[in-house]
C-alpha cells in the first residue's frame, strides 16, 4: 500500500507550503518593469496563482449552488402540494386531476421496483460479460465485444422504447408470459393477464440500458486488478473460477458496487424508454405482469399540460421526492463503497 | 428548399429594408393546431412581410401558462381556461375558436374488419372498465351482423395531458352519469382502467400492437394514418363515423343553441343534429381583450379575422375541420372588442 501512501503525504506537505507563500504575496510591492529581471518574478507568479485560485473557487462553488438552487426551486413549487397533502402525498394512491386529488405512491413505488427489477437482470448479465472479457474471452475478441457493449449506451432512450413496442413486447407477450404464466401465474408476481405493457417490459428496456454502463465500468475495474492477485491465487492451486471468485472479484468489490449504483441511479431517472412501455397507470400492482407507472415518466408525461397551480405543484413535488431517492441511493452507494474499500484495505494489509 | 430561399430571402429583405416596421408576434400552445397553425403563418407571412410569427406548439396548458404570464402574445388550447385560470388575468382572455377537432375511437381486434358502431354510454362504460369483453351484449346490440371475438378488451388512453382526453371525456360526461360522477372531464382524468400512452402516436402503436385494444385518437391523426375507427351513436340516435363534413356539421348544429353573445368555450360535444359527430370540440386561440401594443394587437386582430375566414379553406386539406360559416359574423363581432390600450384596433379584414 505504498502507493496509496504517497501521494497523500504529498498533498498533505503541499497544502501546509503554498498558502504561507501565498499569503506573503500581497504586502509586496509590485515591482517596476525596470527591476523585473533583478528578483521579483515570484511575486507575479502568485498574483496569477492568486486569481487562479479565485477562479477556480469559483467554478468550484458554482456547482453545489446549481445544486441548492434546484433544491430550493423544487421546494418552493411544490409547497402548495406540500401544505395541501402533508406526508399522504407519499402513501395514498389516488391521483386525479379533475378532482385535485394527488398521492404520488404508485409512481414511488413503479420507480423503485422497475429499477430494483432492472438490477436483479443487469447485474449478473453485466458481471458476466465484464469477467467474460477480462478473464475468459480470446485476446482478439476482447476490444469488439466491449466496444459493442458500451455502444448500447449510444442509443437514443426514445429508440428503446420504440424497440419495446415493436419487438420486445409482442416477444415477451407471444413467447414469454404463456410460460411464465403457466409455471408461476399462481404466484402474485405474475398473475392477471398480460397486454404487455407492463412493469416486466419496463424493468427489462431499463436492464438493457443500464447494462453498458455496468459492464464497462466493472471491466474496467476487473482490468485494474493487479496480476499478482490472480497468480497467487492460481500459484495456490486454486482453478480459474475459483481465481476470479475468490481473488479477482473481492478485490474490486468497490468499483463493482459503484458501478452497479451508476446504473441503478440512471434506473431511477430514466424517462423516455420506460414511459413507452411500463403502461403509465397509477397502480400499486404486485404482479410484473400489470402496468405500473414511475415518477419521471409521470413529469414528462403530465407536466406541459398541467394547467392548475396544484396540479402543477403536485408535479414539483414528485420531482423532490425523485430527487431525494436519488440522493439517498447516491449516499447510500457512498457509505457502501467507502465500507467495503475499506475492508479491502484492511484484507489487503492482512495478505 | 422553397421555403428555406422563401425564409433566406426574408431574413434578406430584413436587413436591406430596416425601415419596414416589423411586427413580430410570439404565439405557444396546442400541439393539435401546430400543423394547421404553421401552414396559416406561412401563408400569412407571404401577403404580410412585415408580420413575423413565432409558434411554439409545446402543449395547451404550457401555452396557457405563457399567455396568462404575457410571455407570449397569444395561446391555442384544445381545452377551455377554467374560470379560476381566467381570473388569475382579471379575464382578460377572448376564446377565438380557429377550427374544429373531432375525436374517433380506433381499435384493433383480430379478426374484425367491419367498422364497428358505439353508442355513447356504451363508450362510457368500455371505458369504465365495466364492460370487459368484445363480445359483451351491449356491444353485440349495438353492432348487428357483427361476429365479435371472446376477447378481453383492453383501454388505452393518453398518458400526457391532451385536449384530445377533453374532448373525450367531456362527451362521456355527458352521455353517462356514471362518468361524470366517478371520472369527469379534463385533459387528464383518473382513469378508471387501462394503460396509458404517450401522444396520438403512442396510443395507436399501442392499439396496433395489442390485441383487443381500444383508444382514441384526434381525427386528423387517424385520417393521416388510416386507423380503423369506429362510429358513434349521436344524440339523434344515428350511427355517425367522425370525419371533415360530420365534424364542422356538429358545430353548425350547436350554433343553433348558441347566440351572437355566446361564450366561445362553450361545450359542443354531443349535440343535435342527424349528421353530427358527437364527439367534437372547437379549439381555440387565446387572445388578450386588451394588449399594451397598438401595432401587435391590430396585426392579430387582421391575422385572426384572416385565419377563421380565409384560412379554412386550408383545413380540411391537413385533416382539420373546419368552422361552420355561420360563425363568420359573431366572430367579426367579438375582434371588434379587442384593445390597445382602451382603443378599438380592428380596421377592416386585411385581405388575402
Amino acid at each position: 500500500m505504498v502507493g496509496e501512501t504517497t501521494p497523500g503525504k504529498l498533498s498533505r506537505a503541499m497544502s501546509t507550503t503554498f498558502p504561507q507563500t501565498i499569503t506573503s504575496a500581497p504586502s509586496e510591492p509590485m515591482a517596476p518593469a525596470s527591476t523585473l529581471s533583478a528578483a521579483p518574478r515570484p511575486t507575479r507568479r502568485h498574483y496569477g496563482d492568486r486569481v487562479y485560485r479565485w477562479l477556480l473557487t469559483a467554478l468550484a462553488l458554482t456547482l453545489p449552488l446549481l445544486l441548492v438552487a434546484i433544491v430550493a426551486e423544487l421546494i418552493v413549487s411544490s409547497w402548495p402540494s406540500i401544505h395541501k397533502f402533508g406526508f399522504s402525498f407519499i402513501w395514498t394512491s389516488v391521483w386525479d386531476p379533475v378532482g385535485e386529488v394527488y398521492g404520488a405512491a404508485p409512481m414511488i413505488f413503479g420507480t423503485l421496483v422497475s429499477s430494483l427489477l432492472a438490477l436483479v437482470i443487469a447485474v449478473p448479465l453485466s458481471l458476466g460479460v465484464a469477467i467474460f472479457l477480462t478473464e475468459f474471452a480470446p485476446k482478439w475478441l476482447r476490444q469488439p465485444v466491449a466496444f459493442l457493449v458500451e455502444l448500447l449506451a449510444a442509443i437514443p432512450s426514445v429508440v428503446y422504447g420504440l424497440w419495446g413496442i415493436y419487438v420486445l413486447i409482442p416477444l415477451l407477450r407471444d413467447y414469454a408470459a404463456p410460460p411464465i404464466r403457466a409455471l408461476l401465474g399462481w404466484t402474485p408476481l405474475f398473475n392477471g393477464i398480460f397486454y404487455g405493457n407492463s412493469m416486466l417490459a419496463g424493468g427489462i428496456i431499463l436492464a438493457i440500458m443500464i447494462v453498458p454502463y455496468i459492464a464497462a465500468i466493472s471491466r474496467e475495474v476487473l482490468l485494474a486488478v493487479p496480476a499478482t492477485q490472480r497468480e497467487a491465487a492460481l500459484g495456490l492451486g486454486a482453478t480459474r473460477w475459483e481465481a476470479v471468485w475468490g481473488a479477482v472479484l473481492p478485490y474490486g468489490r468497490a468499483g463493482i458496487i459503484g458501478a452497479v449504483m451508476l446504473g441503478l441511479g440512471r434506473a431511477l431517472g430514466e424517462t423516455m424508454a420506460v414511459t413507452m412501455v411500463i403502461g403509465n397507470r397509477h397502480d400499486i400492482a404486485l404482479s410484473l405482469f400489470q402496468p405500473g407507472y414511475t415518477m419521471a415518466a409521470a413529469i414528462a408525461n403530465e407536466f406541459s399540460e398541467a394547467t392548475s397551480t396544484m396540479y402543477l405543484s403536485a408535479l414539483f413535488e414528485v420531482g423532490l421526492v425523485l430527487f431525494v431517492i436519488t440522493i439517498g441511493v447516491n449516499a447510500f452507494a457512498r457509505l457502501l463503497v467507502w465500507r467495503v474499500a475499506r475492508g479491502t484495505a484492511v484484507g489487503s494489509k492482512a495478505l | 428548399m422553397k421555403k428555406q430561399l422563401t425564409v433566406a430571402v426574408l431574413a434578406m429583405g430584413a436587413f436591406t429594408a430596416p425601415l419596414a416596421a416589423q411586427t413580430k408576434i410570439t404565439g405557444a400552445g396546442s400541439t393539435f393546431s401546430n400543423i394547421l397553425y404553421t401552414d396559416w403563418m406561412q401563408t400569412y407571412n407571404k401577403a404580410h412581410a412585415d408580420v413575423q410569427f413565432n409558434y411554439q406548439s409545446i402543449g395547451s396548458g404550457a401555452g396557457i401558462r405563457q399567455f396568462s404570464d404575457k410571455t407570449v402574445d397569444f395561446g391555442a388550447s384544445d381545452a377551455p381556461m377554467t374560470d379560476s385560470a381566467m381570473g388569475a388575468i382579471s379575464g382578460n382572455v377572448l376564446h377565438i375558436p380557429t377550427e374544429l377537432g373531432g375525436v374517433p375511437p380506433t381499435y384493433n381486434i383480430p379478426g374484425v374488419t367491419a367498422q364497428l358502431k358505439f353508442s355513447g354510454p356504451v363508450l362510457a362504460d368500455i371505458f369504465l372498465g365495466t364492460i370487459t369483453k368484445w363480445n359483451d351484449a351491449r356491444i353485440v346490440a349495438d353492432n348487428p351482423g357483427v361476429k365479435l371475438p371472446d376477447q378481453d378488451i383492453v383501454v388505452v388512453h393518453r398518458s400526457d395531458g391532451s385536449g384530445t382526453s377533453f374532448i373525450l371525456t367531456d362527451f362521456l360526461s355527458k352521455v353517462s352519469p356514471d362518468w361524470a360522477s366517478k371520472v369527469g372531464k379534463g385533459t387528464a382524468v383518473n382513469w378508471p382502467v387501462g394503460l396509458g400512452a404517450k401522444g396520438s402516436e403512442g396510443v395507436s402503436a399501442t392499439v396496433k400492437q395489442t390485441p383487443g385494444a381500444i383508444g382514441y385518437v384526434e381525427l386528423g391523426y387517424a385520417l393521416a394514418n388510416n386507423l380503423p375507427v369506429g362510429a358513434v351513436k349521436n344524440k339523434a340516435g344515428k350511427f355517425v363515423a367522425a370525419w371533415v363534413q360530420s365534424v364542422t356539421a356538429a358545430a353548425a348544429a350547436a350554433l343553433k343553441t348558441m347566440s351572437p353573445t355566446t361564450d366561445f368555450r362553450v361545450s359542443i360535444t354531443n349535440p343535435d343534429g342527424a349528421d353530427a359527430y358527437p364527439i367534437s370540440s372547437f379549439t381555440w386561440m387565446l387572445v388578450h381583450k386588451d394588449y399594451e401594443d397598438a401595432a401587435k394587437a391590430k396585426a392579430i386582430v387582421q391575422y385572426t379575422w384572416w385565419a377563421v375566414t380565409t384560412g379554412q379553406e386550408r383545413c380540411g386539406e391537413l385533416g382539420y375541420a373546419p368552422l361552420p360559416k355561420a360563425l363568420q359574423p359573431w366572430l367579426e363581432a367579438r375582434l371588434k372588442t379587442i384593445t390597445a390600450g382602451g382603443t378599438a384596433v380592428w380596421s377592416g379584414p386585411a385581405g388575402r
